[in-house]
């Protein structure tokens, strides 16, 4: 059993009592709220007259949903024009903060908890999201959760949870030129698998986190439910410090300097003890591309696709080569491409867009080719924009749009149609998941999205290192 | 709340590892507001080729209908948090599903909604879809407090589930929410002592 880790810590502290069933029953610091899974929830809340037990710690956006090419209310879309208005209309009768469209403070749930310093280390945090897994990049305990749990939350502050094992992941060495975090936790999936996390909370750390932004720690804890892991987490150190320090909702003066000593405190102590520790070389990870259809299904770029005899599971791959149609041991390098999509709560914060604009600058999309960029919050856009990010990729023939979910999960009008292949900065790859039952999507990090827009095909970006 | 100590039906059986809530239930139906249409939807996509004909597919069998167990493979549900896909199971008729692993937001979102997910070995999990395939009438029942799937032949097979989904679910305390409001109290204390509550100036509206 795990202990004197930041899990540890951050469990106890939260655990309000030991429930009947045995479940611990969990204080919950933060909830953060979106239009898609929570309408049900208030309508559970009206049903049974409850009022939610703590409206000060509850926030609410709009992302999944918005249209990313306008911004004119009433939508097109009568369905996202009533679940827009549902949730303008739960806020309002209970009384919760909102960033809607027009507010500077609207965009992805899990890039403006962050940005607005919400997010704080050694807290829990909850949202009806299963990438909530994002802010663990702060030491926070971050649970994505179901509808139910949702009405939980809002009626209780809590949740009714079991205790997870701690997996230590250390990522060792330093990542080579045009490797970046998303290639990271793609190696991690692929190593470990898509149900490999099943009952762990993962730590990441190791001399590569060390040295990560936030922005690229974020990256890395967003994908640790691909893994199979409700959640994941990185210790906090002064990377993390520096970025809450300023922040709307952060700490200010005597007292930033007393959450500073707090949240070092709740830091995974020198000799925790883990469930489980795994070692990874960080030197010898490549830029990694998805080829089936789970985010564990993933080769190096120079790598040729599996070859089903090869595997300890040959009907694990039967599916994934049938929808994608490749051949087992093609390269993935030339596979042709015809759209391309830079955004999505895993990679669309203001460094993503630097590396993916560095690939681009100069140079032109590739004839046929459709690419979007989508800035994870409407914050993200205006600084873009004022490092004239937006010029860069317009001129390079990328489309340049409103803050949201866009291209990720087809809930918008932002969709893949027929077979098309999309190169794609997002989580999943699963099938349907861009919006065509048909579609096929290729995940990769966003300078290697850049570099296939320019290409019209996959290729290595470390060509234009 | 009813207490679900034994639980079961006639089966169907839906193979693959890694289905994802994606395939159980596609994004576009989530636009609906509430999860009352839910049951017209699992493995909509699935189930239909790409002019919207029915396609061969276990829910579409005619012999699997009125099933209440479904039988499925490794990390079933995982992916999206969507409660959208055990709302629809349920709403379709499945009371208990048996499978090797599942995604963990599925399973806590399942046992809320009175649907226990409970794991088996790969062995036995084959042997329970070989059963159902040739024989879509056997009766399984799912026994929570014996941890056991009882098969129509008498005999048995071991099962696990969390001690405390099981215990939420033998003791009808699944529908956790008056469980946890029993004790708003201690929750207060908890916050209070935590000292991001008062001692850091946040968070709250500015």
């Amino acid at each position: 059993m795990s202990e004197r880790t930041l899990y540890d810590k951050v469990w106890d502290s939260h655990a309000v009592t030991t429930l009947p069933t045995g479940q611990t029953q969990l204080f919950i610091g933060l909830h953060l709220v979106h239009e898609v899974t929570t309408p049900q929830a208030f309508d559970m809340l009206r049903e049974r007259g409850l009022p939610i037990a703590y409206p000060q710690r509850t926030f609410s956006t709009l992302d999944h949903v918005v249209p990313t090419d306008m911004r004119v209310r009433p939508f097109p879309d009568e369905q996202a024009e009533a679940m827009t208005a549902a949730l303008e209309r739960n806020v309002r009768e209970f009384g919760i903060e909102f960033y809607g469209l027009d507010s500077d403070r609207q965009g992805i749930v899990h890039v403006i908890g962050p940005q607005l310093g919400l997010t704080q280390p050694g807290m829990t945090l909850a949202c009806g999201d299963s990438h909530t897994s994002t802010h663990g990049a702060f030491g926070t305990l971050a649970f994505g959760i179901g509808t139910s749990q949702v009405r939980d939350v809002l009626a209780t502050q809590t949740l009714a949870m079991d205790r997870l094992k701690v997996r230590r992941i250390n990522v060792n060495g330093r990542l080579p030129l045009g490797v970046h975090a998303k290639d990271v936790i793609l190696t991690i999936i692929r190593q470990l698998g898509v149900g490999g996390g099943k009952g762990y909370a993962y730590e990441y750390g190791g001399d590569v986190l060390d040295r990560m932004n936030m922005d690229e720690r974020m990256t890395v804890c967003n994908m640790s439910i691909e893994g199979g892991a409700l959640v994941g987490y990185v210790n906090p150190d002064q990377t993390t410090y520096d970025y809450v320090l300023g922040r709307p909702f952060a700490p200010k003066g005597e007292a930033f300097d007393r959450a500073v000593a707090y949240w070092r405190s709740m830091a995974s102590d020198p000799d925790a003890g883990y469930d489980d520790v795994v070692d990874i070389d960080g030197s010898a990870i490549e830029p990694t591309v998805t080829w089936g259809i789970n985010p564990g299904q993933a080769v190096g770029v120079l790598e040729s696709l599996p070859r089903p005899e090869e595997l300890t599971d040959p009907k694990s791959v039967e599916k994934a080569y049938t929808h994608m149609g490749w051949e087992p041991g093609a390269p993935i390098l030339g596979t042709p491409i015809d759209v391309a999509f830079i955004g999505s709560c895993t990679n669309s914060r203001l460094s993503d867009l630097v590396a993916a604009a560095r690939v681009a600058e100069g140079r032109k999309v590739a004839d046929g080719v459709k690419a979007l960029v989508v800035p994870g919050s409407a914050d993200v856009k205006k600084q873009a924009e004022a490092a004239g990010l937006d010029r860069v990729f317009t001129e390079a023939g990328f489309q340049w749009r409103e803050a949201g979910c866009s291209m990720c999960l087809a809930m918008n009008p932002d969709k893949l149609n027929g077979r098309e292949v999309c190169a794609s900065s997002s989580n999943r790859n699963f099938i349907g998941r861009q919006g065509s039952p048909e579609g096929r999507t290729l995940l990769m990090s966003p300078a290697m999205v850049a570099a296939a827009a320019l290409n019209g095909k996959v290729v290595d970006v470390r060509q234009y290192n | 709340m009813n207490e679900i100590k034994q639980v079961g039906g006639r089966a169907v059986v839906v193979r693959g590892h890694d289905i994802d809530t994606d395939r159980i239930v596609p994004a576009r139906y989530l636009k609906e507001i509430t999860f009352n249409r839910m049951g017209e939807y699992p493995f909509f996509d699935e189930r239909r080729d790409g002019d919207g004909n029915l396609v061969d597919h276990p829910f579409n069998e005619e012999r699997f209908q009125g099933a209440e167990v479904l039988v499925v493979n490794r990390n079933f549900g995982c992916g999206s948090s969507r409660e959208h896909a055990p709302q629809a199971l349920y709403r379709w008729g499945i009371r208990v599903i048996i499978g090797e692993s599942f995604g963990p937001i599925f399973a806590g979102s399942s046992v809320l909604l009175g649907m226990p997910t409970v794991m088996a070995s790969s062995e036995d999990v084959g042997r329970l879809m070989a059963l159902v395939e040739s024989d879509p009438t056997a009766e399984l029942t799912v026994d929570l407090e014996a941890r056991k799937v009882r098969l129509p032949d008498g005999g048995d097979i071991d099962i696990d589930i969390s001690d405390g989904h099981r215990n939420a679910l033998t003791t009808g305390t699944w529908d956790s929410t008056a469980l946890l409001l029993d004790n708003m109290d201690e929750v207060a204390q908890t916050a209070d002592k935590l000292p991001y509550t008062s001692d850091f100036e946040g968070p709250a509206p500015l």
